[in-house]
């Protein structure tokens, strides 16, 4: 999970306080990541140091400091977005938070990155299955290694169908814009990172 | 020369305000020997697609060209004609014959061409023992497991001079095994020269597809890109364009 382009997800919606970014952090991620307040500045330091972010005073009390992202943060953030995570060691968690966070990010469309996901995980699928192809050089530990992959994978696929098909069914039963903070879910799921 | 070409393809079911767009504005093409999926959502136009390819319906708009014909304003006994030489169908649930055995299923369409029963035969059985079934040519449907009905059908479907395989589901109602051994054969058919448009039911079976394109509220959104060869996957950490 990336806490720095969680941060400029939020600072999108507009320039934010830090008690401001790590309360609505938590918010958005149905309260399954608590955050503390020490790595929401440490981290938006690192931000206005790699010019992502920038804030009025640098010399003021942390807590008095409002940071806004910069052009290159927008830049940032779309890329991360439409990056695909890493799936060659289980990364359900990136992939989730980025649904989660593109689903609440102003101007990016939730679906389009959900397809760059699906689409992104098809692809992966159909090279491991071209390595089972050949059955000549059948192995049935590589065939079994592989099947792991491709059903961990696929159930990746799943989930992306499935939360295609909730968004669909929440913006059609409630149209928002998106990016109103949901009820606050007393959830933690033990995911502390 | 493509052996399937959809050009501008749109299918309108109703009227006025019951009016409702199955599929709309597909451009979608197969090769000879290549297999192409279809990926999307219940409801996405998956079904409508592949019967409008098989000539089953006729599109509201646009060209389906079946081995560099157009069909489309075809007669219904030259579509016929076309269906049974060309396009071979399969189905999730099978629909063989049950008073026939599977090599007299698989020879049914030939001799419905006017082939004669003998060649029609010699031909089925050929069909079958591709697909690893020649011992099962004299068994009926019920005798047979849900695998080998479907490798029948997959034989019906290819057998003769059939070019076109077209499969709704093919594995859907089979366990995972047995699904992928489907698919495997329908590759197989497509190495020998047949071009197929399958709708599998989960991303595992539409992985065996040269190329996948996906469908939502009956239009082609996205497709793959060409799949890598297994030669350049020996590092598949280093082709994940993930940052760290």
């Amino acid at each position: 999970m990336s806490i720095r382009h969680s941060l400029l997800a939020l600072l999108s919606q507009g320039p934010k306080y830090g008690f401001q970014l790590r309360q609505e952090f938590e918010a958005s991620t149905g309260d399954v990541w608590p955050l503390n307040v020490g790595q929401v500045y440490t981290t938006l330091d690192r931000l206005e140091r790699d010019g992502l972010a920038e804030s009025d005073g640098v010399d003021a009390d942390e807590r008095q400091r409002n940071f806004r992202i910069t052009s290159e943060g927008q830049e940032e953030l779309s890329r991360w977005l439409r990056t695909p995570p890493d799936l060659t060691q289980p990364p359900r968690d990136e992939l989730v938070i980025k649904i989660l966070v593109a689903s609440r990010v102003p101007d990016v469309d939730v679906y389009d990155v959900i397809q760059v996901h699906r689409r992104y995980l098809v692809q992966l699928m159909q090279q491991w299955t071209h390595l089972k192809e050949d059955e000549a050089h059948f192995d049935l530990a590589f065939a079994l290694a592989v099947d792991a992959e491709l059903y961990r994978l696929d159930a990746v696929v799943r989930w992306l169908d499935a939360a295609d098909g909730r968004l669909r069914r929440a913006a059609f039963e409630s149209p928002t814009d998106g990016t109103t903070p949901q009820p606050r879910l007393h959830r933690r799921m033990g995911a502390h990172r | 020369m493509s052996m399937l070409e959809l050009r501008n393809v749109s299918k309108v079911y109703g009227q006025g305000a019951t009016e409702v767009d199955a599929i709309s504005n597909i451009d979608l093409s197969v090769d000879r020997g290549s297999l192409v999926a279809i990926m999307g959502p219940s409801g996405s136009g998956k079904s409508t697609l592949l019967t409008i390819a098989g000539s089953l319906e006729t599109p509201t708009t646009g060209d389906v060209m079946i081995d560099g014909t157009n069909v489309v304003g075809m007669s219904r006994n030259d579509k016929a004609r076309l269906r049974r030489r060309t396009v071979g169908y399969v189905f999730q649930d099978f629909n063989l014959l049950a008073g026939l055995t599977a090599v007299e299923n698989v020879s049914l369409p030939l001799e419905l061409d006017g082939v004669s029963m003998k060649v029609a035969r010699a031909q089925g059985m050929s069909a079958l023992d591709e697909l690893g079934l020649a011992d099962r040519a004299d068994r009926f449907p019920d005798e047979l497991s849900g695998g080998e009905r479907q490798r029948v059908a997959i034989a019906r479907a290819v057998v003769g001079e059939r070019s076109l395989l077209l499969a709704d589901e093919p594995s859907g109602a089979l366990d995972s095994v047995n699904g992928e051994a489907v698919m495997r054969m329908i590759l197989s058919a497509c190495h020998g020269g047949v071009a197929a448009l399958v709708v599998p039911h989960d991303a595992k079976l539409a992985s065996w597809a040269d190329r996948v394109v996906f469908l939502r509220d009956g239009r082609a959104v996205d497709e793959t890109l060409p799949p890598q060869r297994p030669e350049e996957l020996l590092d598949l950490g280093a082709a994940n364009p993930s940052e760290s």
